[in-house]
């Protein structure tokens, strides 16, 4: 039986759990942070800070990709994959492009629209054989990551791809220099977040991305051209991509079939525990940013002490994922007080 | 009233039961007894408060006040469906069969016979086929039940009620799927029912159906108990009066004449699509064109295809005098054609999201300024909309799918309505709404008719087709069979139409 004061109790159980689900990450990205500095004030120096940012950049950067494909209802498991195909076909065409263009501006440039264009390519793959096709997201890309994965382990020819040394030189400032003393990738990071955020809350594709995550039905007689928005979605994600790896490729200067191992489960991870709702109608990407951030800042808190072995990396970065789910399910404070 | 005094004792018996859902009441003091070996039929207007009785008579709901009797001691009957073990068995609308599996593993569903701990196929199937010889259904117990007829699929929901020694058999609306022949058929079967001495609820909106079918008629209105009559003291007309309770002028608008001189707006020429055979029509502006016909009839086929829903095999589509091909949604609707889906809960409205996004999704290409979203032009459509249809929310922030049937129905027709269709295609306008809405929604039409805007009206509810178009189409598997209109938008001419008894020969 429902009075009226349970529905008002109801009601504000809900308020509160939204909110919850807002600020959430970024009570726990603090309290991390609180932990952190307590168990090694270098924690908080600017080096290290620095450090952080950087790092969570490409996870980052990929997660913002993916927050569109997951709001939409879709989902891609091919990043990590494609980061290291890309990566590895743009080492070898800039190497390549060494006696022809030298080893300067151009030549990097010329890798960096390559991999702009091949990461418009894969996730238009991606996005065409969800779509047109009609296989579900998870087997595609199930598929691709595969592909892209066994491409760049045939390329490097089961070892390692490395960069000209001089081009090293040219492209190593993407990496290393910073602007207005942030590092370059944290800015790309910036810009990227901005722009993911804009299009997904204030422009109408992040409605329609947000319209067919909820009810795809609902989308086709809304006059959304459902196929379109999809695709695009795994566009968005496969640009993402490329960035990341552009700004990745100067910091080893290689590739191998190593590179980007799990980036998709901490990209997925990153937007999961930043709120946006894995079965797809609600998205965040300032959640997702946390999110990244919170990985990252895992990482970076077990390789400043010993209290826990760095090893477990993996194992904490696990539950916090499971705690930050739990603590979302919408239902959980009215579950408690029945 | 006539109550056979002589009567057996019910089986089943409501007393002074009423109901609400938080806090809007459903049913107020409603009392109704089902006898061993009767027909008791139930009838009333969509939300009148059958489906809340029925599901209380079953166990389903709680009453919040009254009793249940059974066998006259009071009873609260298990929820769930818990109440089959009682011998109270209620068969939903949507049937709740395995479709992949066979009759006899569906029919013994959750109770299986076994021996020395295997499933004993042999004896279930012996004792299907003994029930099945017995209702007279010509299946075997080994046919799945995806490759049986709809009416088959009832009667093996009937089987499995009577093999669960079930003594009342509540039914909601189970004709409402089934052609002529298959409702004589199913009535045969119910005679049989009826003989060894079971109790039958069945609710139905045919009242031919329930005249003939029935010993004994409730009929409900706004949650009342109105009368409780045998079937052989009243006509159709007097239930449908007694349903309405008022002069069903009051219920529909004033209609303006046709002008059957006005321009064509729409014109299909042997439309060839999914369920739809070589339909050809027109519409003219200002005017309220109803579609009939059985549910399955291909109604929503025509327009889902017209409107870029589904694919066009064959046909021309004129559309303000100008041929257009295959259209997509949003094509059609920037040429001023949109449809209004049926099904409001899985295609008009996204549940989980508040009134603005949703109002504004359809037409929402109108709301883009410098490529961003102007939300401040869509909290005015909102508040607009909200006058305009006199949406009832506690809370504009409220979710969608809190909000009551109605006020979603009056959403939906407002997210369509706001990218200002000249033509607008409304699917089944009141499924599901309480009589007060289906008036305002009635009057909106007409309005919308006056302004020039032309209304085809999908419905499967014949007073409103009779009540508010000025031509009617009836359908018929796919085809056209018949066009109305004038004194001939009646009841009996629609069915006929409808049921395949009479074919008009078109072009």
């Amino acid at each position: 039986m429902m009075t009226a004061s349970d529905d008002t109790a109801a009601k504000s159980a809900k308020r509160s759990s939204i909110d919850f689900k807002t600020i959430g990450p970024a009570v726990a990205l603090l309290i991390l942070c609180i932990i952190g500095f307590l168990l090694n004030p270098a924690f908080i120096s600017e080096g290290n800070l620095t450090n952080l940012l950087t790092r969570s950049a490409f996870i980052g950067i990929i997660a913002v990709g993916a927050t569109f494909v997951i709001t939409a209802g879709g989902i891609d498991l091919s990043v990590g994959s494609m980061a290291a195909a890309i990566s590895g076909v743009m080492i070898i065409i800039m190497n390549n492009a060494i006696e022809t263009m030298g080893s300067g501006v151009p030549t990097v440039l010329l890798g960096c629209g390559l991999a702009i264009v091949l990461g418009i390519g894969a996730g238009w793959v991606n996005g065409t054989l969800t779509t047109k096709g009609k296989i579900e997201a998870f087997i595609v890309t199930l598929g691709t990551m595969g592909i892209y994965r066994s491409l760049v382990t045939y390329f490097a020819d089961g070892g390692t791809l490395s960069l000209n040394f001089d081009i090293r030189g040219t492209y190593r400032p993407v990496y290393y220099d910073t602007f207005l003393g942030l590092p370059f990738p944290v800015w790309v990071f910036i810009a990227v977040a901005i722009c993911g955020w804009l299009l997904l809350n204030r422009t109408a594709f992040g409605r329609y991305c947000t319209a067919i995550g909820s009810n795809e039905a609902v989308a086709r007689y809304s006059a959304i051209n459902v196929d379109r928005v999809k695709t695009l979605t795994y566009v968005i994600q496969g640009l993402c991509v490329s960035f990341a790896t552009i700004i990745y490729v100067p910091r080893l200067g290689s590739a191998s079939a190593s590179t980007g191992v799990l980036w998709e489960l901490e990209a997925i991870a990153a937007v999961i525990i930043g709120g946006t709702v894995l079965k797809g109608g609600y998205g965040r990407v300032g959640g997702t940013i946390l999110g990244a951030l919170i990985l990252t800042t895992i990482g970076n808190i077990l390789n400043f002490t010993d209290v826990i072995s760095n090893y477990l990396n993996g194992t904490m970065q696990g539950l916090i994922i499971i705690v930050a789910v739990f603590l979302q399910r919408s239902d959980w404070k009215l579950g408690k007080s029945k | 009233m006539s109550v056979d005094t002589t009567a057996p004792a019910a089986v089943i018996e409501a007393v002074n039961i009423s109901k609400s859902f938080g806090p809007v009441p459903v049913l107020f003091s409603v009392s109704m007894d089902v006898r061993p070996g009767e027909v008791h039929a139930l009838i009333g207007e969509n939300g009148a408060g059958k489906s809340t009785l029925m599901k209380i008579l079953s166990g389903f709901h709680d009453p919040t006040s009254g009793q249940i009797r059974l066998d006259g001691k009071q009873t609260d009957l298990p929820p769930n469906g818990g109440a089959e073990k009682l011998g109270v068995v209620l068969i939903h609308q949507e049937l709740n069969l395995a479709e992949q599996m066979t009759v006899e593993e569906n029919v013994f569903l959750g109770r299986e016979l076994k021996s020395n701990g295997f499933l004993d196929k042999a004896a279930m199937q012996a004792t299907v086929r003994k029930y099945l010889d017995e209702i007279g259904l010509h299946i075997s117990p080994t046919d799945r039940i995806s490759d049986l007829t709809i009416a088959q699929k009832q009667m093996v929901e009937i089987v499995k009620a009577v093999s669960r020694n079930a003594r009342i058999l509540i039914m909601d609306e189970p004709t409402a799927v089934l052609t002529e022949e298959e409702t004589q058929v199913f009535f045969r079967q119910v005679e049989k029912l009826k003989e060894s001495g079971v109790g039958i609820v069945f609710v139905s909106h045919k009242l031919n159906e329930v005249k003939e079918i029935a010993d004994r008629v409730t009929i409900l209105r706004d949650g009342q108990w109105i009368d409780t009559r045998a079937s052989s003291d009243l006509t159709p007309d007097m239930m449908a009066q007694m349903m309405v309770g008022r002069e069903l002028s009051d219920l529909y608008p004033p209609m303006d004449e046709a002008d059957v001189d006005a321009e064509l707006v729409l014109e299909v020429q042997n439309l060839c699509a999914p369920s739809v055979n070589n339909v050809s029509f027109s519409l003219r502006k200002g005017e309220i064109l109803g579609f009939s016909g059985l549910i399955g009839s291909g109604r929503t086929a025509v327009f889902e295809a017209i409107c870029g829903l589904a694919p066009i095999e064959a046909g021309t589509i004129r559309l303000f005098g100008r041929d257009t091909g295959p259209m997509t949604v949003a094509e059609a609707r920037d040429l001023g054609l949109a449809y209004l889906t049926k099904d409001r809960k899985e295609k008009g409205l996204l549940l989980d999201k508040k009134m603005r996004p949703n109002l504004t999704l359809f037409a929402l290409p109108k709301f883009v300024r410098n490529f961003g979203l102007d939300s401040k032009a869509e909290e005015d459509a909102l508040n607009r909309a909200i006058r305009r249809f006199d949406v009832r929310a506690r809370d504009k922030e409220i979710t969608v799918g809190k909000l009551s049937g109605g006020n979603q129905q009056k959403l939906l027709l407002a997210k369509i309505m706001e990218c200002d269709p000249k033509i607008v295609i409304i699917d089944e306008p009141t499924r599901g709404i309480d009589v007060g809405t289906k008036q305002q929604i009635y009057h909106f039409i007409a309005a919308l008719a006056a302004e020039g805007v032309s209304v085809v009206v999908i419905s499967s509810e014949m007073p409103e087709i009779i009540g508010i178009c000025h031509r009617v189409v009836v359908m018929r598997e796919g085809h056209i069979t018949g066009v109305l209109t004038g004194d001939h938008i009646n009841e009996n001419e629609i069915m006929r139409y409808a049921a395949g008894l009479k074919r008009e020969e078109l072009h």
